[in-house]
């Protein structure tokens, strides 16, 4: 039977893990009153589904409409005045749904707060870049690598992929080595697509090697000229491991020498 | 409407069939005042930068993603190709995320080890920000006096481990070394050399010198304000009258044992920040010195010891059953954290570099964002270029001090 490999996600998975494995969690701490994070509490009261403190930094779960208002209770009235980061995860394959996270930093309290919001596959975002300018490129980022829509962003443009790229390369299910689009986006681009049979799907697998090739692979102790077609006519073959050497012992293949020569 | 076709590329926004006096220039990517691959489309009213318009993305590697597809230690030589002027702070601050999320700690002496390897990169660092810096602002000499130091402390890093550039020089959980016979001799010979060097030839060539105070004076102004709204960290935040120092305020391996001052500069523009680097190179080598005595009372474990996580020491895979098997298994199938996500910023020589790890039980993190501190500043880019004339451009670029291996990942 063929292995089943999901489509929803095709990131590296370990090849095994024990079936009665259960991963223990991060501990999640309550907000102890009297400390500043409880008057960040109380401020976002309104808005909070959740929050809990893990490895230092408050969380709070909101709700994905009210990102903005939120937000900006945080800025104003619990001087969060830098967001440090902003970006998503992706669950769709067990959720359908993106994690938004956005993180701040409080200068004077030197603490720091993680909003944690969910959204939905197709559904868009507000943009906080009114609030803080920093977001303009964090949340172009995240739709160039998740395309996740945001609204009232003043360029919402791809920033670090070109243009014209399809696809988002951080979703699960995109291949660590580009898809299909990948492969062909330079030769189309630099060539025309009626080069693709001459030049062929560009190779992504940094990894790869190819014996015959001698442009791009150097034969160590057995130097040829550069672009030499050196495979005399023998197709390439996947390697093959050598079987045990048998010798032929018979006396009548062997010459024994009588005397010195 | 214009036609976009290969020769005349189509910006949004952009117009290059203009009626009024102005005229777009595009700056890089093989700018050699671009500090990598940055591109820059500005928009000019005869001088003066009326629309700048950052593109990035040149080297974009998706380490990111690499990282989803890594086990956790076999990522960690990856982050050297993040800030590849200091790379031992990328491999620590990825190092830190991950114990926290593990909840382990390094022992005492590979956090004297690893406070001394951050201090040098950060030397390092702000050697080549100085000698770049001037370079671009038309300082030949300086590049040359600065990049000598730094070949020096490159040598540090060598005869700790082996490499000059990619460190790989801290492991999930300590050290991989100890000091090499004579590196303390070493290293406060070269701290000597730094504060004798700094003090008698840069800042004497620079401080005063009345070309460089007109490039950089009073040119790319962040007031405090903006400096926070844009995202700015480190050594941008600092010149612009905040003092915040992730390494004071969110003490994180011995800072907070250390005795050292957090330079701030009220100028906000070029200049202030030039000294605040210079500034930083003398705290710097303050802290290396107080690291002596604390390395000589340490003792001499490197690894910390949590053997669902890290494998035991040489000596115990050789010799015990549990530990080799341990051992395999953690190189085999990589270590599995617990479910959680972390947030852990560091103080770098650029700024704060965080790193987010979302883990889901699993040997690979299922999200890592790293928070590079370059990306912010280039992003402010479009902000503080507008207004200025193009002579100031690239005392602006320099004066960011952005590295585009973070900016891209």
């Amino acid at each position: 039977m063929r292995k089943y490999t999901p489509k929803d996600n095709v990131q590296a998975k370990s090849y095994y893990t024990d079936r009665y494995w259960v991963a223990p969690r991060v501990p999640r701490e309550a907000v102890e009153e009297g400390t500043h994070f409880a008057d960040v509490v109380k401020a976002m009261e309104k808005f909070a589904k959740e929050s809990y403190i893990e490895v230092g930094t408050l969380v709070i779960h909101i709700d994905a409409k009210e990102n903005f208002e939120a937000i900006k209770t945080l800025k104003e009235q619990c001087g969060y005045t830098q967001c440090s980061e902003q970006s998503a995860v992706d669950y769709l394959a067990q959720d359908g749904e993106f994690e938004l996270f956005y993180q701040f930093l409080n200068v004077n309290e030197a603490k720091r707060v993680r909003i944690v919001c969910r959204i939905k596959k197709g559904e868009a975002i507000e943009s906080i870049v009114p609030l803080f300018n920093s977001a303009n490129f964090a949340e172009r980022e995240m739709f160039d690598m998740f395309g996740i829509k945001v609204n009232n962003h003043p360029f919402l443009k791809r920033i670090i992929m070109p243009d014209d790229w399809e696809g988002h390369p951080l979703l699960k299910t995109y291949p660590l080595h580009g898809d299909e689009f990948a492969s062909w986006y330079e030769v189309d681009k630099i060539f025309g697509k009626e080069y693709r049979d001459i030049i062929g799907p560009e190779n992504r697998d940094p990894a790869r090697i190819d014996r015959y090739d001698t442009k791009r692979f150097s034969r160590v102790g057995y130097e040829v000229p550069f672009g030499e077609d050196i495979s005399e006519g023998e197709k390439e073959q996947p390697i093959e491991y050598s079987e045990t050497l048998l010798v032929d012992y018979n006396k009548d293949s062997g010459k024994q020498l009588d005397h010195r020569k | 409407m214009q036609q976009p076709n290969k020769l005349t590329p189509f910006f949004e926004n952009l117009n290059f069939e203009r009626d009024d006096n102005t005229m777009v220039i595009n700056f890089g990517p093989q700018h050699p005042s671009a500090h990598g691959q940055l591109r820059l489309v500005l928009e000019l009213d005869g001088e003066q930068v009326v629309k700048a318009y950052p593109d990035i993305g040149y080297l974009h590697r998706g380490i990111e993603k690499m990282a989803e597809n890594m086990t956790y230690n076999e990522f960690l030589p990856t982050t050297d190709r993040l800030d590849y002027i200091a790379a031992t702070s990328n491999n620590y601050a990825y190092a830190l995320a991950v114990e926290k999320l593990l909840g382990i700690e390094a022992p005492r002496r590979a956090q004297v080890i690893r406070t001394m390897l951050l201090e040098i990169n950060r030397i390092i660092s702000h050697l080549f920000f100085i000698a770049t810096h001037a370079l671009d602002v038309g300082a030949m000499s300086v590049f040359l006096y600065a990049f000598r130091e730094r070949e020096f402390g490159m040598d540090l890093m060598e005869d700790y481990c082996g490499a000059r550039l990619t460190h790989s020089a801290v492991r999930i959980g300590g050290v991989p070394l100890d000091l090499p016979d004579g590196f303390i001799e070493n290293m406060i010979a070269w701290c000597d050399k730094v504060d004798y060097e700094v003090k008698n030839t840069y800042e004497a060539l620079l401080t005063e010198n009345r070309i460089w105070k007109m490039r950089l004076e009073d040119v790319g102004v962040i007031s405090a304000e903006d400096a926070l709204n844009w995202g700015c960290t480190g050594p941008m935040l600092r010149g612009s009258n905040v003092k915040y120092d992730i390494r004071k305020e969110e003490p994180y391996e011995l800072y907070d044992e250390l005795d050292f001052d957090i330079p701030v500069s009220d100028r906000c523009d070029s200049y202030g920040r030039y000294m605040l680097y210079m500034q930083e190179i003398y705290q710097s080598t303050r802290i290396l010195r107080q690291l002596v005595p604390m390395y000589k009372e340490s003792s001499p474990e490197l690894m910390a010891h949590a053997p669902q996580y890290i494998s035991a020491p040489k000596e115990e895979i050789m010799t015990q059953n549990y530990a080799l098997m341990q051992h395999f298994v953690l190189v085999t199938q990589g270590m599995r954290p617990p479910k959680g996500e972390v947030y852990v910023p560091t103080e770098s020589p650029k700024g704060e570099l965080g790193f987010y790890i979302k883990s889901e039980g699993e040997p690979y993190a299922y999200r890592l964002k790293c928070r590079a501190p370059s990306f912010f500043h280039t992003g402010l880019l479009q902000d503080i270029l507008v207004g200025t004339y193009i002579a100031d451009v690239v005392t602006i670029i320099g004066s960011t001090n952005i590295v585009f291996g973070e900016v891209d990942r």
